[in-house]
């Protein structure tokens, strides 16, 4: 039991954190731009097929530092080139272009490098059980995988919180007109945090990429967890980010882990309700509707705290 | 304005019928094709886009040979995405075409809406009917409770590899705590039901310590289910899945050092071998399946050796070669390729099977059936001259099951045409 739990909270922090990479840069752009990038884990899926890319070319740590810069530069130029030209036209339009640009980008992924998953592989380097706990191995990779979120994560937090650049962000994020009032050019800090944030989700699927399944569905497994990890944790809020990323990943491993039914809970039906849909729900398990779990939080936050665990406005 | 669109839309539609049916007929006379219904692109495309080239080097291995009846035999592709709505769509653009046989093999839930569709659409359309063909969708019902005359199976269902797997597992005393894991679908279900019920008559003695259903074709990383073996204690896991499903599944556990013996459906899938190797699993991963590379059987072994100088991958559906060369059996046999009569032709056909020895089409509910055989991964002997994925392992024959004890007794009743 001890073992399981100990497992489980591993691999859910490893999940969390890979979710926060992605979350941080989508949440400091919607708090900034007011739009929700419906590409973003597009940017993501962008990271892993140049990591997959570049490490046939060049290696793995070279793939690490150059995918993310691409898909950043990418990420710059479709905000300044394409969201701020669409931006006189309204955030409806504004939605509707990245939710375009989603479409567009894993088509251009298929026709590249085709429908299937590529043959992504972990440098031989990092091949190889960090440790052995409870006679289980935890590949020395997933460690590699938690450091780096970690690192990027203290770099995020100290860049927003102590750096004058960071300062600037985080007035733009509130009073973007004041800002600019000021003589700082607020077209030119939006461009820097899309790229920053585009590159972030970059370098999660350039991490990602090795271990989990290098395809073109990837954007689409991960996006809507992404927009539940950014409501959750509160619009804006990179701290809320994080804890809903954490929240999210232990909840959804732990539920994996978990045997629990209706009719382990009560016992088994009696036969007059055996065979009739009743007896489906009783005897679901908690494993079962554990891929459903992050969608259930969405709703019950909605409900009862609009605003997010953190965040701090309605909206 | 909406009206107008209607009006457009609904001409299209016609026009774009009436152009199909013109069409079919003159496409029709030239070729033999075979619509191939399965998944290119997500989770289920690796082991897709294998069989779509299996079917093509089939085609081409008839059309050598004159083709059926003389025609060329043309394999078209339809991507399904795994999904049952989809495969509908697809497969109504499929006979749009002109197209009147069908294929169709990954994942039951995609199988048992084909045969519905299959089989309504040819009560409506009577003189146009179309066949469909399942290589690999093995969820029992498509030959009982949900059997169709239009529908034929080449793959042993669910409920025969179970009884194999179950007959040879009785044998083996080491197994004691059984853990449970399919994918949560119609087929993953039976599995896990069919397991549950074979292992309790046949070894009362062996605990079922885990019984797991996860989401079909959606999971990237096992780890946490991986986990939960673990700390169930099994020492054997018993699954159906397939395709990155049980790739994905023995990659987490050979990252996780999890040493426990498996007795599988489709672990020579894609990906499969590769990660047993990874796993350092030496025979202790068990197939059921109706060929291995590695049968002492020449005709079997020549044929994987010409697919494998033209694709880097081995023969995984040694079913789908029987469901071709048993196509230009019936329609020579019948005379005709028209779907009706090359239907009643295959009916109780006896064949020799791609493996070696024989097998029959049962007329009662067009199951296959087939030699069956229990194999294991693991360093080779001189008698195993293939290996798999380059991972210089190949498939040892553990066990065989003839074809007369494969034969389990059906419920389907089968509505003929008249």
């Amino acid at each position: 039991m001890l073992e399981l739990i100990v497992m489980s909270t591993l691999n859910g922090v490893l999940y969390g954190m890979l979710l926060f990479l992605m979350a941080s840069g989508l949440t400091v752009i919607f708090s900034m731009l007011g739009v929700l990038n419906f590409a973003h884990a597009s940017f993501y899926m962008l990271g892993a097929f140049f990591g997959f890319q570049i490490s046939r070319w060049f290696g793995f740590w070279p793939a690490l530092v150059i995918a993310p810069l691409l898909a950043g530069a990418i990420g710059a130029a479709v905000e300044r080139y394409g969201l701020r030209r669409v931006h006189k036209n309204g955030h409806v339009a504004e939605l509707l272009f990245t939710f375009g640009l989603a479409f567009a980008i894993e088509e251009v992924v298929q026709i590249i490098w085709g429908k299937s998953p590529v043959d992504f592989r972990i440098p031989p380097v990092l091949d190889f059980p960090a440790f052995t706990i409870f006679s289980t191995n935890y590949p020395a990779y997933k460690m590699f995988m938690l450091l780096v979120s970690i690192v990027i994560f203290a770099a995020l937090l100290i860049t927003l919180k102590k750096t004058r650049i960071g300062l600037i962000v985080q007035a733009a994020l509130t009073h973007p007109h004041m800002v600019g009032h000021l003589g700082h050019n607020v077209g030119r800090i939006f461009m820097l945090v899309f790229g920053v944030g585009t590159a972030l989700a970059a370098v999660a699927g350039v991490i990602a990429g090795p271990a989990l399944v290098t395809q073109a569905n990837m954007a689409g497994l991960l996006g809507p967890i992404l927009f539940v990890v950014v409501v959750v944790g509160g619009l804006g809020s990179l701290p809320g980010a994080f804890v809903a990323s954490l929240l999210i990943g232990l909840v959804q491993t732990f539920a994996v882990s978990m045997n629990g039914s209706l009719s382990g809970a009560f016992g088994p039906l009696s036969p007059d309700y055996a065979a009739t849909w009743l007896a489906d729900i009783w005897n679901v398990t908690i494993a079962q509707i554990a891929p459903i779990m992050p969608y259930v939080l969405l709703v019950l936050i909605l409900i009862f705290r609009p605003m997010g665990l953190l965040g701090t406005r309605e909206t | 304005m909406r009206k107008t669109l209607a009006k457009i839309l609904a001409t299209t539609a016609l026009a774009l019928s009436v152009l199909g049916v013109t069409a079919a007929p003159s496409m029709a006379q030239e070729t033999v094709k075979i619509a191939y219904i399965d998944p290119l692109s997500g989770g289920g495309a690796s082991i897709g886009e294998i069989g779509l080239k299996t079917f093509q080097f089939l085609a081409e291995e008839l059309n050598a040979k004159g083709g059926i009846l003389g025609k060329k035999v043309e394999i078209v592709a339809f991507d399904n995405k795994t999904n049952p709505q989809e495969s509908l769509i697809q497969a109504q653009k499929a006979i749009d075409q002109g197209i009147r046989i069908l294929t169709q093999g990954n994942g039951s839930s995609v199988a048992g809406a084909l045969t519905d569709f299959v089989t309504k659409y040819n009560e409506r359309n009577p003189g146009k009917e179309v066949l469909y063909f399942n290589y690999a969708a093995v969820d029992p019902v498509l030959t009982n409770e949900k059997c169709s005359f239009w529908h034929f199976r080449w793959d042993a269902n669910s409920d025969i590899k179970m009884e194999a797997l179950t007959n040879y597992m009785k044998t083996t005393p080491a197994i004691k705590n059984v853990y449970l894991i399919n994918q949560d679908y119609s087929f993953g279900q039976s599995v896990r039901t069919t397991a549950k019920a074979m292992l309790g008559a046949k070894r009362p003695d062996i605990k079922i310590v885990g019984d797991e259903l996860h989401p079909l074709l959606k999971i990237t990383d096992f780890a946490p289910y991986i986990a939960k073996i673990k700390a169930s204690g099994a020492d054997t896991v018993v699954t159906g899945n397939w395709g990155q499903d049980f790739a994905l599944l023995l990659k987490a556990s050979a990252d996780a050092g999890l040493k426990v013996n498996w007795y599988t459906y489709y672990a020579g899938g894609t990906g499969g071998p590769t990660a047993i190797k990874q796993a350092n699993l030496n025979h202790q991963v068990f197939q059921v399946v109706e060929g291995i590379a590695n049968l002492d059987n020449k005709p079997s072994q020549e044929f994987e050796k010409a697919l494998r100088a033209k694709y880097d991958f081995s023969l995984f559906y040694p079913r789908a070669v029987n469901q071709m060369r048993m196509l230009a059996a019936a329609a020579d046999k019948a005379k005709s390729i028209d779907p009706v009569k090359v239907a009643l032709a295959l009916e109780g056909m006896e064949f020799d099977v791609f493996s070696g020895g024989k097998g029959n089409m049962r007329k009662d509910d067009h199951q296959f059936f087939q030699p069956i055989y229990i194999a294991s991964l693991g360093e080779r002997t001189a008698k195993e001259p293939f290996d798999e994925e380059k991972t210089g392992w190949g498939w040892k024959l553990i066990a065989k099951i003839e074809t007369a004890q494969t034969m389990l007794p059906t419920t389907c009743k089968m509505e003929r045409p008249k």
